[in-house]
């Protein structure tokens, strides 16, 4: 292997996306992937995720930027890149007519150094079904199916479009089972995901996408941290925030009331709740509904669609 | 790396071996493919027996055997490879196989496989066929034939691709493929002789894309075509040959419309 072990095996610069309407679907991303790592990237529909990884797999030619994948361009050195990388699209993408195994055997021509697919069948626990027709299939046996195509090289580079999207609980599991000890073989994977918890129990990386934009960027673990905490109680009977102690006092940095429910955004969570929980102590209230909890990566996609909310104007929520 | 790459030619057999265990799970289209060359032939003998062909040279033969080769192009190749793109493109399975090694050409090429096959053996009957039964005789330019023939195929394959940028499903195919089948057996001279029609329509119907290939296996059989209609008609062949690979780089659909 002439690779250095911490080499960037996939590199963004700048990259853009535009359709053929006009519509900008990416918008100026960086972001680059090492070898054996597996990163997330995350985001609602309409982010800018699949156009983003249809760039990555060499499927359309960027508006601007640059991309490197395994050190070429993946659209205009498509041949030197493809027998490299794995990819797995969002939907779809076999004859409805062809059995499991014919699908297999079909796209293992295409692939060098291909393994048996009926080995390659079996690993995603599809081996059973092989002499199904495609049409047949549950939507969770074609994304294993799908998935079973992306795996059939042994791809160095592999590209994952919402894996496990229609897959049951189950189903999850063994789809996540099997991209870590992918992962521990040292296939570099870039998955794309709505599920936080798919992107948190994953990824070593993540970058969350919005708009079209990266909001944030860095393990789960940093994007968690730059996010406040949030404590969420039921005012009680008879009392208006105002008869809080001083907000500002408590270390909140912002709050919102909907009906009578109060949440509170801090990032000195312990404090805030001492004084909050001895405030109640000594007015002889109960707080309801009362929920405490530090920063999660459920919070921090909630806090950025919520500040891009408020930075285009719209003020869903009361600052 | 030890790990032995595909070639282009494994990637096709592969791609074109799948392909045509789906051409024969679908009925339809396999009916369209078989039979429907085999069986307009009798209905262009009918129409032919109609016309004064002696005046213009031609016999019966002459003028069957070539419009057979047509309907095989437009039905066997032509039409089943509208609707092969078609399913493919609405399935997503063109893009699917564009994510892997397969180069374009690779992809249009391996599908249309099948069909080609079909097609040219079809062709080798139909001319058999032809010949024993309408007393044509063996062809007397054979290399003009077999060069119609395969430009015939080429054009019918970027035909059907650049018809398919136009079809939004399998079923609409049955309509899409209309003008070009209607306006081949019209007026490129498989049901109805150029050398019968006016002057001056004759000469626009030479310009159509099928009109050279009929010309050429014609003339391959009579051995009645000139250096200069041959080459003629080569030249018609060749320009829309080069169009048809202008138009499936400009219109060809790997994705449907969103």
């Amino acid at each position: 292997m002439n690779f250095d072990e911490h080499e960037h095996v996939i590199e963004v610069t700048d990259l853009r996306r535009v359709y053929g309407g006009g519509f900008e679907a990416v918008r100026g991303i960086t972001f680059s992937v090492d070898r054996g790592e597996v990163f997330a990237l995350l985001g609602t529909n309409g982010a800018g995720k699949t156009s983003t990884v249809e760039l990555l797999e060499g499927l359309a030619e960027p508006a601007a930027g640059h991309i490197r994948v395994l050190g070429h361009d993946p659209y205009a050195e498509r041949a030197v890149v493809r027998p490299r990388t794995g990819v797995m699209l969002q939907e779809g993408g076999f004859p409805s007519e062809l059995t499991v195994a014919e699908t297999a055997r079909m796209w293992a021509g295409c692939v060098s150094g291909a393994r048996p697919p009926l080995e390659v069948l079996d690993l995603v626990g599809l081996a059973g079904k092989a002499d199904v027709r495609v049409k047949q299939l549950s939507g969770g046996e074609r994304r294993r199916l799908d998935l079973a195509l992306a795996l059939l090289g042994d791809p160095e580079v592999l590209f994952l479009d919402e894996p496990t999207t229609g897959l049951d609980a189950e189903g999850r599991r063994d789809t996540w089972e099997l991209v870590r000890r992918l992962r521990d073989n040292g296939t570099t994977v870039l998955l794309t995901t709505h599920y936080l918890e798919e992107a948190e129990g994953l990824a070593d990386r993540l970058a969350i996408l919005h708009q079209g934009r990266i909001a944030a960027a860095g393990t789960p673990a940093e994007v968690t941290a730059a996010q406040p905490s949030r404590i969420t109680f039921e005012l009680p009977e008879g009392y208006f925030l105002g008869d809080l102690p001083p907000l500002g006092e408590l270390g909140v940095s912002g709050h919102e009331v909907e009906g009578r429910l109060v949440r509170l955004r801090t990032h000195r969570l312990q404090w805030a709740a001492t004084r909050l929980l001895v405030w109640a102590e000594q007015a002889g209230v109960e707080l309801r509904r009362l929920d405490v909890r530090s920063a999660s990566l459920e919070e921090a996609f909630l806090g950025i669609a919520r500040e891009a909310a408020e930075a285009a104007g719209t003020k869903e929520y009361a600052a | 790396m030890s790990t032995a790459m595909t070639t282009p030619m494994g990637r096709m057999t592969s791609l074109a071996r799948a392909e045509l265990t789906l051409l024969g799970r679908s009925r339809g289209t396999l009916f369209a493919a078989l039979f429907v060359p085999l069986i307009l032939p009798l209905s262009a003998r009918e129409a032919a027996k109609q016309m004064d062909l002696a005046e213009v040279g031609l016999t019966l033969g002459t003028v069957i055997l070539p419009a057979s080769i047509g309907f095989s192009l437009l039905y066997a190749v032509y039409a089943t490879l509208v609707s092969v793109y078609t399913a493919r493109r609405e399935e997503l399975v063109l893009k699917r196989l564009r994510t892997g090694e397969l180069r374009d050409t690779e992809i249009l090429t391996g599908a249309a496989l099948p069909a080609v096959v079909t097609g040219l053996a079809q062709c080798v009957v139909l001319a058999i066929g032809c010949t024993v039964l309408l007393d044509v005789g063996a062809p007397r330019a054979p290399h003009l034939a077999v060069l119609g023939l395969l430009l015939g195929i080429f054009l019918c394959v970027s035909l059907a691709a650049v018809t398919s940028a136009f079809t939004r499903s399998v079923e609409s195919a049955q309509v899409t493929t209309l003008p070009v089948v209607f306006l081949s057996m019209i007026f490129s001279g498989m049901f109805v002789p150029l050398e019968i029609l006016p002057d001056r329509v004759a000469s626009a119907c030479e310009l159509l894309p099928l009109t050279p290939v009929i010309t050429l296996v014609r003339g391959g059989w009579t051995g009645g075509l000139s250096a200069s209609e041959a080459l003629g008609a080569i030249l018609v062949a060749l320009v829309w040959t080069v169009g048809g690979v202008f138009a499936v780089r400009r219109w060809f659909r790997w994705e449907p419309r969103r």
